[in-house]
């Protein structure tokens, strides 16, 4: 009906409202109190000569702690669900995650090998980052040999290929000083953007950006392989490249943004749910929904956590406590839709 | 427009399925493929749709070899209608239909103006203008067909096939689906169908084609085709076919249990 068309576009619209003040109030929030008045005066001092009415820590806290930590939870949380929705489609599964593929399990095992071998900060974030593209690489790899069934052969190479990866982060756990290594390990694969500086901003999201990209453009036709592989192939689809391109997408998404903050779960997993109840199926208005919603999403749970206690709560323990509940919740209510 | 298949052969692993399988079917008529269960009916329909690959023998469209086309040019050829299936996501129905188009847009296109009529007019066509703005997978079985079948002249190719468009469908359903098919087929379609219903084949199909252990055993006329004996030794079981004086059409029934039929003795 036009009218479902027009109530879809209005929720995406206002979903695009509540993100901007999801953003915009991220700064305000912590332990350093930054009024409104003044957060629109410092950031238009930046483009427009405003005479400085205001301490230079507030510039500080602004620019160089909470810009990047807000940049990077907004990024984060829409790369995530956006690869999660992406995911669901091409694998016709709504229970499907972004780190099916092993993307994460792979980036876990990367960082915990760089901080045992006492690599620098950069060092671990970028060995992270190339195990969970490889973990990927080995699984479309494996599963390219699988005759007939190549996607179930993905599903399970990935399975396989993150119990692989995480009986070697146990190992190299075993391995580590306790004293020092294992709790920095241990601590790096709960989650947490408490550490996000602006190096980190310019090393994951160009990647996440890119990719972004390839399955934005894409995305009408991942509502056709959705249907399945047979069916969008009879309407003239090229299944094996649509699907490279979207799990090229997603690993890319999901390492970038693994690399750099540790393991936050749940977010590819719950948010596009959210999206779909609000704006429906079609990838057309799901894809960007998830984007704006998975952003919104991540900035309210970091806020949390790093409001509710005086020692930060990681927020991959976070978005768990908010995801599981909210997931049972849907099983309950819509469980024959999922 | 044409189909060819000249001694297709194919294999799962060194399982052979189909057995030199040869036949031609032109445009303007509705086949019924019938066969049991392994009989190959299936397998034939992947190799022409492209799914299998590896296949020996061949498979000219258009008097072109189907391997010479691209996933986009065959999909203009043949479309492809599945087995009423739950989609996992619930579209609705008449974007279902506008995603027949994808063959004749461009790889980041997306469908507009231009494609939603063609889809409206599709569904007219039908006649299930109505169900526009319903959501897919809460149809029933029958109207799920139906919608497939609007999405395949969407998507503007002349050979449809479809896999055992009855099988799941009430009685009136059938009925119905088969109606449509066979209006399509006299509009110029070439509608090929599996089924595993004779009387489909006797009431609707222009051909009937059947297939056991991998061959075409025969192509024709159904009411000539598909004789007693034929089907008893398809299916094994004692068969009955009688002739409705009124209409002239052939009927089939189920005949005497214990009844000796083909090499094969039926004791229920």
């Amino acid at each position: 009906m036009e009218d479902r068309e027009k109530r879809y576009n209005n929720r995406l619209f206002i979903i695009g409202g509540f993100f901007v003040v999801c953003f915009f109030c991220s700064f305000l929030l912590g332990r350093y109190p930054v009024y409104p008045a003044t957060l629109v005066k410092v950031l238009l001092s930046r483009f427009f000569p405003i005479e400085v009415t205001w301490p230079s820590q507030v510039e500080t806290v602004i620019f160089n702690v909470r810009l990047p930590r807000v940049l990077m939870a907004a990024l984060i949380g829409a790369g995530l669900s956006f690869a999660g929705a992406a995911y669901q489609g091409i694998f016709k599964n709504p229970m499907v995650s972004p780190d099916v593929l092993g993307a994460s399990s792979g980036a876990g095992f990367g960082a915990a090998l760089g901080l045992f071998l006492s690599f620098g900060y950069g060092g671990v974030s970028l060995c992270a980052f190339i195990f969970g593209l490889s973990a990927v690489g080995i699984v479309c790899i494996v599963s390219s040999r699988v005759p007939y069934n190549q996607v179930l052969g993905l599903v399970l190479s990935g399975i396989m290929v993150s119990s692989l990866a995480n009986a070697a982060v146990s190992f190299i756990k075993l391995v580590a000083d306790p004293t020092n290594t294992l709790p920095v390990i241990t601590y790096w694969l709960m989650g947490s953007l408490a550490s996000i500086r602006q190096k980190d901003v310019f090393f994951a999201a160009p990647w996440i950006l890119f990719g972004i990209i390839p399955i934005y453009l894409l995305r009408w036709r991942i509502n056709i392989l959705s249907l399945g592989d047979e069916e969008a192939r009879s309407m003239g689809i090229h299944t094996g490249r649509l699907r490279l391109a979207v799990v090229l997408g997603a690993t890319l998404i999901t390492s970038a943004s693994v690399s750099v903050s540790g393991l936050i779960g749940w977010v590819g997993l719950v948010v596009p749910h959210l999206a779909r109840m609000l704006v429906g199926s079609d990838y057309r208005r799901l894809l960007p929904a998830s984007l704006l919603l998975g952003g919104s999403f991540l900035l309210i749970v970091d806020n949390v956590a790093r409001l509710i206690t005086t020692s930060e709560i990681p927020i991959g323990i976070l978005t768990a406590f908010v995801g599981a509940p909210f997931f049972l919740y849907l099983i309950l209510k819509e469980g024959n839709r999922l | 427009m044409e189909l060819m298949i000249k001694d297709l052969e194919f294999s799962y692993q060194k399982h052979p399925v189909l057995k030199r399988a040869s036949f031609t079917l032109k445009g303007g008529q509705l086949i019924c493929v019938l066969g049991k269960n392994g009989a190959g009916k299936s397998t034939l329909f992947r190799c022409i749709l492209g799914f299998l690959k590896g296949f020996q023998g061949t498979i000219l469209i258009d008097e072109i070899r189907q391997n010479d086309y691209s996933e986009r040019e065959l999909a203009k050829k043949i479309a492809y209608i599945p087995q009423n299936h739950n989609s996992v996501f619930g579209y609705p129905v008449i974007d279902m239909v506008m995603m027949g188009t994808a063959a004749s847009l461009s790889l980041f296109g997306s469908p507009g103006k231009r494609e939603r009529e063609k889809a409206l007019a599709a569904l007219k066509i039908i006649g299930i203008e109505g169900l526009k703005d319903r959501i897919y997978s809460q149809l029933s079985g029958g109207e799920q067909q139906l919608v497939l079948i609007a999405r395949a002249i969407t998507q503007e190719a002349r050979i449809l096939l479809l896999d055992e468009p009855c099988a799941s469908l009430d009685y009136g359903n059938q009925i119905r689906v088969m109606r449509e098919l066979k209006s399509l087929s006299e509009k110029g379609y070439l509608v090929v169908m599996s089924t595993h219903n004779p009387e489909h084949a006797f009431y609707f199909a222009h051909q009937a084609m059947v297939m056991m252990e991998g061959r075409v055993k025969v192509l024709g006329e159904p009411s000539k085709v598909l004789t007693k004996e034929l089907l008893e030794t398809l299916y094994q079981v004692s068969i009955d076919i009688y002739k409705d004086e009124g209409s002239g059409r052939k009927i089939c029934m189920p005949g005497e249990e214990n009844q000796i039929c083909g090499n094969y003795t039926t004791v229920l």
